[in-house]
């Protein structure tokens, strides 16, 4: 009896000293800490890139040196982030259509402002990234909305530095459209605010021939530079990444897993960085992307057979992106001119008859994003936008039919800065308003309605781990 | 009354004065090629960038330091590895701007590049602020580095034999793997172990990359480690002997060896990061 219990009492001796004697964990669960730099280094302010940033996901999230490969990596690192941002945000829309006495559409109706708040949270990210090995690079993201329901935002493996050359790297999978200008890593994040318009934006019309249309897979999805792809991308960068290219060949799917569409889309991008003396690196860059969607499909018993497309009609993009700095003052801007083959633009399928008078819509559109970066802690964000058809589908539809105006401000702060895990503590507050682009009043007998003014209040925290 | 208005003015200049003068420290410049450093804005980038490993105080104790080996430098003492100054003297701005450009390979210092060249060169500015001896010492001169002898078989064989003369074999092992007889008792100036280097492995040096690096490390040697400068004990004959012999110990180098000749192809090559930083920062 007394044995067994000294036996027990060694035990409990021997596990304490090798728990005490345990290393502290290195094995904390996120990429940034791998390489023990703050998200200051790479970020300018999370999760906008500054130069280093943009050099080091250039790299294939590689520094260079010899911590790159995970095999020198404590073997429990497991390289993923999460992202969560519980707010409170308000949402308000004019000229919305009402029945005059709720629960009585027969007495006619309405328009009305619409507004709600309260506490919400805009679902998670859940993202790894790192690398495989020494210049073999990933990254995965599975992404839910509020309600848990995930789909893959990006998905990719990438060959860097093949041929050792830097200029050579190959990325495969989906993935985000590589621009100067990133949407993914915008500093805004309310409901009107947390995208740019030019880089989602359809024509009035054409959402509308799109709502009313036979099937919407019919006419793909609408399409937008904002939303990631699938397919290869080749891009390569200077040392400093002051200089960088990338070509992709794209399916024309709107990186829509499982809906091949038997051709393809293509996408060129090309900026340069220049170092203007004490200001900072000031950047120019063009885009294209050149893409085509299928009008009709080939049918069973009438149903349209997925991923068989007929009489594809193609559309482009194309554009200018500059990053200009004046020390703590930074300016994103972008232009944008786009163009849709008429057959999109009024979703006719490419053996029917178009709509009389019916012509390719074309527009552009940009705008000038602020940064005031005050510290690495605090930032203020501000952003002008418009856009503006240069050609409506019918001659007749007022010249500023579908036009935008936006304008958002807002200012993140930073309460830490460390190499472990971010947190910001956020409000914005961002206004749209969208030229005769409500809907009409049923007796109306235009089809265009009053403008429609949106508008969001933002207040939350964004934290990432 | 009119007196001790007076006072007043003559305090407030003097505090004026004081103020100007306090903060000497921060009006220190830098001058690197064309470019002047400012402490003050290197400050600014300082936190931003490098607080987290260096620390607030320059003392190398930022709070990833304990996870780091090895260590931040601590740049209060004055020490720093990567010197064309020889051993003991402070190293020059330029040294230190290499330094911040070309990072540490083999370690968590990162290599700067991307930030513009005013942007580094204001970084060396506020380092230098943390260690009196910026303000104290007069700058050395640089080791002269005379122009590079034949890398012929004999100068080859000569530098063999005097890494067995000069004892590099007992830190640097027989074959220069680091596993000499000595390898395992090595500490640097703060305690910690550290490894001599291994040339089979052929990773970039820590203070360049050229043979005009490579000359200079073994002349200045690398201070607050146990690698010695050779200065004293090398002629520059030998110390060119060294290198050519140096080089063919590098079995896994994946880089072209840049000799004296071929080194301006090889800046203008474009080849994978992290091999081949040095050269280009000098490019003002
Ligand atoms: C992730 C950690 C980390 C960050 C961030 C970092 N350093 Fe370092 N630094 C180190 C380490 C580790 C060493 C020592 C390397 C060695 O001794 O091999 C070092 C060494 C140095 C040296 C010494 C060179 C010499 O010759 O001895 C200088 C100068 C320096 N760093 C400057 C900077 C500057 C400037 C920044 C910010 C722009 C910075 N470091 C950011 C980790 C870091
Ligand atoms: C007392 C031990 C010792 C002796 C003797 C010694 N070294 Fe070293 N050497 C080291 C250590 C330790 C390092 C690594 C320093 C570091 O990582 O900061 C090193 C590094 C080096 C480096 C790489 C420097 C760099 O920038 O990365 C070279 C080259 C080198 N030694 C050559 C020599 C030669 C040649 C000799 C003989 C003439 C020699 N060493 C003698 C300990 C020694």
């Amino acid at each position: 009896m007394l044995f067994r219990l000294r036996v027990i009492l060694l035990l409990v001796l021997v596990l304490g000293a090798l728990f005490s004697l345990r290393q502290p964990a290195h094995a904390i669960p996120a990429f940034a800490r791998k390489y023990s730099l703050p998200c200051s280094a790479c970020h300018e302010a999370w999760p906008k890139l500054n130069d280093f940033g943009i050099a080091f996901r250039d790299r294939g999230y590689q520094l260079g040196n010899e911590k790159d490969s995970p095999i020198w990596q404590n073997p429990s690192y497991w390289p993923i982030t999460m992202r969560i941002t519980p707010q409170w945000h308000r949402e308000s829309s004019s000229n919305q259509v009402v029945d005059t006495v709720p629960g009585n559409p027969a007495l006619g109706q309405t328009f009305q402002n619409a507004t709600t708040h309260g506490f919400d949270f805009g679902g998670v990210d859940i993202w790894a990234a790192g690398t495989l090995y020494k210049d073999i690079s990933f990254s995965l993201l599975p992404s839910s909305d509020s309600s848990g329901s995930f789909h893959f935002e990006n998905a990719f493996v990438r060959f860097d530095n093949l041929f050792r050359t830097r200029w050579v790297n190959v990325k495969f999978g989906k993935f985000e459209l590589d621009n100067l200008v990133s949407e993914k890593r915008m500093l805004f994040l309310s409901n009107n605010g947390g995208f740019y318009q030019v880089y989602h934006y359809t024509p009035f019309r054409e959402a509308q021939f799109r709502a009313s249309g036979p099937s919407i897979v019919q006419f793909g999805d609408a399409f937008g530079i904002g939303d990631n792809q699938l397919g290869v991308e080749l891009s390569g960068h200077s040392e400093n990444s002051y200089t960088r290219y990338s070509v992709a060949l794209l399916s024309s799917n709107e990186g829509n897993p499982g809906l091949p569409n038997r051709t393809y889309d293509g996408w060129a991008s090309f900026n340069q960085g220049f170092q203007v003396g004490k200001l900072g690196v000031q950047r120019l860059g063009g885009f294209a992307y050149f893409g085509q969607r299928p009008t009709f499909f080939n049918t069973s018993l009438g149903s349209p057979v997925l991923g068989q497309g007929l009489g594809s009609k193609s559309f482009y993009r194309a554009g200018l992106t500059g990053l200009f700095y004046i020390k703590k003052l930074d300016f994103s801007t972008v232009f944008v001119h786009g163009w849709d083959n008429v057959f999109l633009g009024t979703g006719t399928a490419a053996n029917a008859s178009l709509p009389v008078g019916a012509r390719g819509p074309s527009w552009n559109g940009g705008f000038v994003e602020t940064h005031f970066t005050y510290s690495p802690q605090l930032v203020f964000v501000q952003r002008n936008e418009i856009v503006r058809m240069s050609r409506q589908v019918f001659s007749a539809d007022p010249r500023d039919l579908g036009d935008v105006d936006a304008f958002s401000f807002g200012l993140r702060y930073y309460p830490f800065m460390s190499s472990r895990a971010g947190l910001a503590l956020h409000t914005e507050y961002s206004f749209v308003r969208s030229y005769k682009s409500a809907s009409p009043l049923p007796t109306s007998t235009s089809p265009f309605g009053p403008d429609l003014r949106a508008s969001s209040v933002f207040v939350g925290l964004d934290f990432a781990f | 009354m009119k007196h001790s208005r007076m006072r007043a003015h003559l305090a407030g200049i003097l505090a004026l004065l004081l103020a100007g003068g306090g903060p000497a420290t921060f009006a220190q410049e830098t001058h690197i090629g064309g470019l002047t450093g400012e402490a003050s804005r290197g400050k600014q980038l300082y936190r931003r960038y490098c607080v987290g490993c260096h620390g607030p105080l320059g003392d190398g104790r930022g709070e990833n330091a304990v996870w780091i080996d090895p260590k931040p430098r601590n740049f209060v003492t004055g020490t720093f590895k990567c010197r064309s100054t020889p051993t003991g003297a402070l190293p020059t701005d330029e040294d230190l701007y290499m330094s911040v450009t070309r990072g540490f390979v083999n370690s968590n210092m990162p290599s700067w590049l991307p930030l513009t060249e005013q942007q580094r060169v204001d970084l060396v500015a506020y380092v230098k602020t943390f260690s009196s001896s910026f303000r104290e010492e007069k700058p050395a001169a640089p080791v002269p580095v005379p122009s590079e002898s034949a890398a012929n078989q004999q100068s080859i064989q000569r530098g063999s034999e005097l890494f067995q003369k000069m004892n590099c074999w007992a830190c640097h092992g027989k074959e220069g793997r680091g596993d000499g007889p000595s390898a395992q008792t090595l500490v640097d100036n703060r305690g910690y172990p550290i490894p001599p280097y291994d040339f089979s492995g052929g990773t970039r040096f820590k203070c360049g990359e050229s043979n005009q690096d490579l000359y200079r490390i073994l002349m200045t040697g690398l201070d607050g480690t146990p690698m010695p400068s050779y200065a004293s004990g090398l002629t520059p004959a030998q110390a060119w002997d060294l290198v050519h012999y140096l080089r063919t110990l590098q079995i896994n180098a994946k880089h072209k060896r840049p000799t004296a000749d071929s080194e301006q192809k090889h800046r203008s090559e474009s080849k994978p990061v992290g091999e081949e930083l040095e050269g280009r920062a000098n490019r003002f």
